[in-house]
C-alpha cells in the first residue's frame, strides 16, 4: 500500500517541476547564446567604405635616385635606391603614428614617442617593436607605380624591388 | 485675522490635494516627516534619511563625490544642446565644431564648459578616490562600493577618450589611431577588439559613428545606473565613513594609537 503512495522518483528521474525548470533555463541559454552571436555579427561591419590598398604612386621619374618620398595620404614611401624601388609602410609599428623622412639626418622617425627606423625600414631604436614593413609595388602597363598597402614582401629581396 | 508667514503659505500648498497627491508624506518639520519626505522620493529614497551632522562638514568628504555628480551633471546639461548642431559624420563633423565655436550663440561658452567641465570630472574622480583610500572608507563593509567606484573611474575615462575623437581635428584622429592601437595589444583578441571598436581598419566615418554613440548613449546610461547604485550602496553600507562609526575593534586593528586620542 505504502509502495504506491512513494513517488516514482528515486534518484534519475525528474519530476515535472525540475523538467520544466530545466526546459526553461535551457531554452533561455540557448536565446541568449543566439542573441550574443547575433550582436556580435552585427558589430561587424560586412561592407567597409575604405580606400583601396592598392596605390598608384605615379611614373617613376617623379623619384629621383636616392630619394625618399612620403605619400601623406596612403601612408607609404617610395624609395629610390640603386637597387631599385620600394615601398615602404610609413605606419609605424609601435602606435600606428605617421612617421617622416629625416632627409638631414638621413633616418624615418615617428613624432609620436620616438621611434627610429633606417632608410630600409630596420629599426633604429625606440618603442616600435618591428622594423617598418616593405610593401608589394609593381609596374602597370602604363608605367605607372603600384603598390598594395595590403601584401608585405620580404624586406632587401630582389623581387621585393621594381627595377626600370 | 493674523497675517501669514511664508512658511505658512508653503505649508497651505503642501496641504492641498494636488501637493498630496504627488508627495505622500505631508505637512510638518518633525523628524518622521522629514525621513519620509526623502524615503518616499523616488531620487531621494537611495539616500540615507539621517546623517551624522558632521559628515556634512567640509572636513568630512571635501564634498569630492558630490562635486563630482555635479560636473557629470554639467556635462548632461551642455553635452545635450551640443548635439544639436553636431553631425557625427565625417565630412561635417569638423566643419560643425568650427561652427559651435565661431557662430552659434553661446557656443563657444557651452562647447568649452563642456571641455573644462570633464577635465574638472577627471580630477575629482581621482580626487574622491584618494580622499576614500587615505581615510580608509573603502574597507568593509563598503569594499564593494569601492569596486563600483573603479567601474565609475573607468566610465569617466572612456568618456573623455571617446569625446575626443568627436571634434574630428588632427589631434583627435592621431590621439584615437594611437589609443585605439593600445587596444591591438590586448593578447589573441586585440586586432578583433581594435576592428570592433573602430568599425573597420582605420579611423573612419564608421568609427566617429561608435565613437559618438558611445560617448552619448551607452556610456552615459551605464555611468547613471552605476551612479545609482554607487549611491544606494552608501545607505546600505551603513552611510558615508566616519572613524567613529567603526566597530571598536575593528578600531583597535587599523589605527595608530595616537589618533586614538582625537
Amino acid at each position: 500500500m505504502t509502495e504506491e503512495t512513494k513517488p516514482v522518483n528515486p534518484d534519475k528521474a525528474l519530476d515535472r517541476r525540475q523538467f520544466f525548470t530545466k526546459l526553461g533555463l535551457g531554452s533561455l541559454s540557448i536565446a541568449a547564446a543566439g542573441t550574443a552571436a547575433f550582436a556580435y555579427q552585427f558589430l561587424e561591419p560586412n561592407v567597409l567604405y575604405e580606400p583601396s590598398p592598392v596605390v598608384n604612386a605615379g611614373k617613376t621619374d617623379r623619384y629621383p635616385l636616392d630619394s625618399v618620398t612620403l605619400d601623406v595620404n596612403s601612408g607609404i614611401y617610395i624609395i629610390h635606391s640603386q637597387e631599385g624601388y620600394f615601398s615602404l609602410s610609413a605606419v609605424c609599428t609601435h602606435l600606428g603614428c605617421l612617421t617622416a623622412w629625416k632627409p638631414e639626418l638621413g633616418i624615418i622617425a615617428c613624432p609620436c614617442h620616438g621611434s627610429k627606423f633606417k632608410q630600409n625600414g630596420e629599426k633604429i631604436e625606440g618603442p616600435a617593436p618591428k622594423p617598418l614593413p616593405w610593401k608589394r609595388i609593381w609596374l602597370n602597363d602604363d608605367g605607372d607605380l603600384l603598390v598594395d598597402r595590403s601584401t608585405d614582401v620580404p624586406p632587401l629581396q630582389r623581387e621585393s624591388f621594381v627595377r626600370v | 485675522m493674523a497675517t501669514k508667514t511664508v512658511d505658512q503659505y508653503f505649508d497651505d500648498l503642501r496641504g492641498t490635494r494636488v501637493w498630496r497627491s504627488i508627495f505622500r508624506s505631508g505637512t510638518g518639520s518633525s523628524t518622521l516627516k522629514r525621513a519620509l519626505a526623502i524615503q518616499q522620493n523616488v531620487f531621494l529614497h537611495l539616500f540615507s534619511t539621517k546623517v551624522r551632522t558632521r559628515m556634512l562638514s567640509f572636513s568630512a568628504t571635501w564634498y569630492l563625490g558630490t562635486l563630482t555628480l555635479g560636473t557629470f551633471l554639467i556635462l548632461v546639461a551642455t553635452g545635450i544642446p551640443l548635439m544639436l548642431y553636431y553631425h557625427p559624420s565625417a565630412p561635417q563633423a569638423y566643419a560643425d565644431t568650427k561652427d559651435l565655436q565661431f557662430v552659434v550663440s553661446s557656443g563657444l561658452f557651452l562647447r568649452n564648459l563642456h571641455r573644462w567641465s570633464a577635465h574638472a570630472m577627471v580630477f575629482l574622480v581621482f580626487a574622491h578616490m584618494f580622499k576614500v583610500f587615505y581615510r580608509g572608507a573603502y574597507r568593509p563593509p563598503r569594499e564593494f562600493n569601492w569596486v563600483i567606484g573603479i567601474v565609475l573611474l573607468l566610465i569617466t575615462l572612456l568618456l573623455s577618450y571617446t569625446g575626443y575623437l568627436l571634434p574630428w581635428d588632427q589631434l583627435a584622429y592621431w590621439a584615437i589611431t594611437v589609443g585605439s592601437n593600445i587596444a591591438s595589444a590586448v593578447p589573441l583578441m586585440g586586432s578583433k577588439i581594435h576592428f570592433l571598436l573602430l568599425g573597420g581598419n582605420a579611423v573612419n566615418a564608421n568609427a566617429l559613428l561608435r565613437f559618438y554613440v558611445l560617448h552619448c548613449m551607452i556610456l552615459p546610461l551605464t555611468a547613471m545606473f552605476f551612479v545609482a547604485i554607487h549611491f544606494w550602496r552608501i545607505r546600505k553600507d551603513g552611510g558615508l565613513y566616519s572613524h567613529g562609526s567603526e566597530p571598536a575593534t575593528l578600531r583597535a586593528k587599523t589605527t595608530v594609537p595616537s589618533m586614538e586620542a582625537q
